[in-house]
């Protein structure tokens, strides 16, 4: 094996590093707001995730039927539809469902489990057992053939620019918004924050719905990589919740942190050993670094 | 009849004579062999609703993986009768005889040096007795000594959960993969795939769970459940009066380990087969609703929403597959929304005052008058003397993480 081959495989592992840690990231920006500012276990997070998935479907079969035509721009417009359709749904859920639990974040956890089940019973009927994909953009497929030998897939660079665009959103609303201002009071001291005049109820509403548009974002964002079915949601739920925990529950950074670092040791284990085993040995992995540092990579420096 | 009203409205080894009678009794004598097996099933899961009971209702600790336990304890069993399901004589059309069939068609010559002490059925035992307990110590040593619990700790269960059905799965020379261990025939040379091994099997199996409740129910009236249930409401204050909290909970989360090993074990027996669709995420879950259902704080009541819950879903997913789910997400959100303390919950606030009330106008040295019929779910009448139903009543709703009964 010559030297540039040598380099080739090193950089298209690299790659595939780098998108199943745009993949992580984005499972886990959503789930950071609701768990890590919120504190709310949101098991039914991966629905949100699939509800995103199923609107790129239907709006692509649409746009197939009706506007042939459109065919290379829908995907744009999809993405927003598939985070006003997550964050509406939210919205409801935490009208409905977990805005009476917040006292008890174990029972929001069998709650939203439940209101899981029943998410994916709906799409189940709706949509069919069977696992759907929408029809693709030209632009989308293929791949990036800057040198001989070197294949970067189109689908993985799409998905990572779309992170990059969500981070830099979250980090933006976060810190720079009032939305964001009073999400970060509220966290911090909601008595204090109810006090000085900040509706944390309604805060609340909209952080929870925010969170779930973007899972509808990523969501979206995953049917250019595999196909969609009723169940798709549960396969996410536990890497998600482990990228947030892993990170260190309240900060941002420590999801990005703990994507990056399970992406790159699990692509890296998945070159020398199985891919269940390499998922085995990350997993291992983080759950030992969990028990000896339980806060997490970045725990918040506050006193509580 | 007054008397026995009177009984079973206040004594608490009355809802346990009532299963007993119904377990031991009613079942047997009116189902056939197919459906009473079908219950000896549910009733293997009762052993986890159970120990879930102790771990969660008393000692605030929501494990998502339980499911783990009940692998190891089926599939030490499993091994076990496998490996005397596969003597040389009965898989001589195998490449490799004397092995398992599933690692013939994995291409594995010979038995893994671990699997050669389950060829003795102590070992076996023993094993699926110690094998979760001893995850259970470890995971559970590490994670409270370090004050880790709540939502954390449900999560990293969980976690662990993922990591045993993955490797399960992916290991499918050592452990039979997606499949499982299926093709248990005997055990010591006895068919367990007879009515009459069945039978035998569903009421060995319906003593240990009677065992099991009984022990649960020592803890439970010793200082040691005062103590869970102290913890579990103000963990700090346990701690400050000079206790090691995490020792407390490291017990209990061996001891549900334990039942959960024991219900996979007898699992493995009366269904014949052990796959890893009892380890992953969604077994473990639906394990923590049986509990949810009969009542967090109720042996009994675990037992029948573990029964009932199960019933549901065998009914429903041979008649409408389609509503199972539905039901299913209603009974999570109904039972953390409307009735916290599950069946248990509603039998103490309207059946326990309706068979005292139907009494008192003959009866003046009332000790029904303490019974108010409109009391909540989360109160129970204050009738029996034990002191830790005093301390169950405890309405937890204002502790900050709210691991308790609460009620909104």
């Amino acid at each position: 094996m010559s030297a540039s081959e040598m380099w080739n495989i090193f950089l298209m592992q690299g790659f595939a590093g780098l998108s199943l840690f745009s993949v992580l990231l984005l499972m886990g920006l959503g789930l950071a707001i609701i768990f890590g500012q919120m504190g709310v276990i949101n098991m039914a997070h991966g629905e949100f995730m699939t509800i995103g998935a199923y609107t790129i479907f239907m709006l692509s079969s649409l746009t197939e039927t009706y506007a042939p035509t459109l065919t290379p721009y829908y995907f744009f417009v999809a993405i927003i539809v598939a985070f006003i359709l997550a964050f509406a749904v939210g919205w409801m859920a935490e009208w409905a469902l977990i805005r009476h639990l917040y006292r008890r974040p174990l029972d929001t956890l069998l709650a939203t489990w439940g209101l899981s089940l029943g998410m994916q019973q709906i799409f189940r009927s709706t949509f069919g057992a069977k696992e759907v994909s929408p029809t693709l953009p030209e632009w989308l497929l293929g791949s990036w053939a800057p040198a001989e030998g070197l294949d970067i897939p189109i689908n993985g660079m799409f998905v990572m620019g779309l992170t990059l665009l969500v981070t830099a959103g979250v980090f933006l609303m976060l810190y720079r918004s009032r939305w964001g201002l009073r999400v970060r009071a509220t966290v911090s001291n909601r008595t204090m924050a109810n006090a000085i005049g900040i509706n944390t109820k309604k805060t609340d509403r909209m952080t929870f719905a925010i969170g779930c548009g973007i899972a509808g974002v990523a969501g979206a964002a995953f049917t250019t990589i595999g196909s969609t079915g009723p169940t798709s949601g549960s396969l996410y739920i536990v890497d998600a919740f482990l990228v947030v925990t892993f990170g260190g529950a309240a900060s941002l950074l420590g999801t990005v942190a703990s994507a990056f670092g399970i992406a790159q040791t699990q692509s890296i284990s998945e070159f020398f050993l199985t891919g269940s085993m390499a998922k085995v040995l990350t997993l291992l992995t983080i759950i030992t670094i969990l028990m000896i540092r339980p806060q997490g990579l970045f725990a918040l420096k506050v006193r509580r | 009849m007054d008397k026995l009203k009177k009984w079973l409205g206040t004594s608490d080894m009355a809802g346990i004579v009532v299963l007993a009678l119904v377990v031991f009794v009613v079942l047997p004598g009116t189902v056939d062999i197919f459906r009473l097996n079908l219950v000896g099933k549910y009733l293997t899961y009762a052993f986890v609703a159970v120990g879930l009971v102790m771990l969660w209702g008393y000692g605030g600790i929501l494990s998502l993986g339980q499911g783990v336990f009940f692998g190891l304890g089926g599939y030490c069993m499993a091994m076990f009768l496998k490996l005397e399901a596969s003597d040389p004589i009965s898989t001589k059309i195998q490449s490799t005889p004397g092995i398992p069939d599933f690692m013939d068609w994995n291409q594995i010559t010979q038995l893994p040096i671990w699997w050669e002490p389950f060829r003795s059925l102590p070992f076996a035992i023993l094993a699926l007795l110690l094998v979760p307990t001893i995850l259970a110590f470890i995971v559970g040593f590490a994670m409270f000594k370090r004050r880790v619990g709540g939502v954390y700790f449900a999560i990293i269960t969980q976690a662990v959960a993922l990591v045993l059905s993955v490797l399960i799965i992916g290991q499918q020379g050592y452990t039979g993969g997606v499949n499982g261990i299926t093709d248990l025939k005997t055990m010591l040379g006895w068919d367990i795939r007879t009515d009459s091994a069945k039978y035998i099997l569903y009421f060995a199996n319906a003593v240990l769970l009677f065992g099991a409740i009984f022990a649960c129910r020592a803890v439970q009236r010793s200082k040691l459940g005062t103590l869970l249930l102290a913890m579990r409401d103000k963990e700090d204050r346990v701690r400050f009066s000079g206790y090691d909290v995490a020792n407390f909970k490291v017990f209990v989360f061996c001891l549900a380990a334990m039942l959960c090993g024991l219900g996979g074990a007898m699992f493995a027996l009366q269904v014949g087969f052990m796959s890893p669709s009892f380890v992953g995420i969604v077994p473990s879950i639906e394990m923590v609703i049986f509990a949810a259902v009969g009542g967090r704080m109720s042996l009994v009541g675990a037992v029948y929403g573990t029964l009932l819950v199960n019933f549901g879903k065998t009914y429903f997913s041979e008649t409408f597959p389609q509503l199972w789910l539905f039901l299913m997400a209603a009974l999570f959100i109904g039972v953390v929304l409307a009735f916290p303390n599950g069946i248990a919950g509603l039998y103490e606030s309207y059946v326990k005052p309706w068979l005292l009330k139907s009494k008192a106008p003959r009866d003046t040295g009332a000790p029904t008058a303490q019974v108010t019929p409109e009391a909540t779910p989360a109160t129970p009448p204050r009738t029996s003397a034990a002191p830790a139903r005093a301390l169950d009543s405890a309405p937890s709703g204002k502790q900050p993480d709210g691991v308790g009964p609460a009620v909104a």
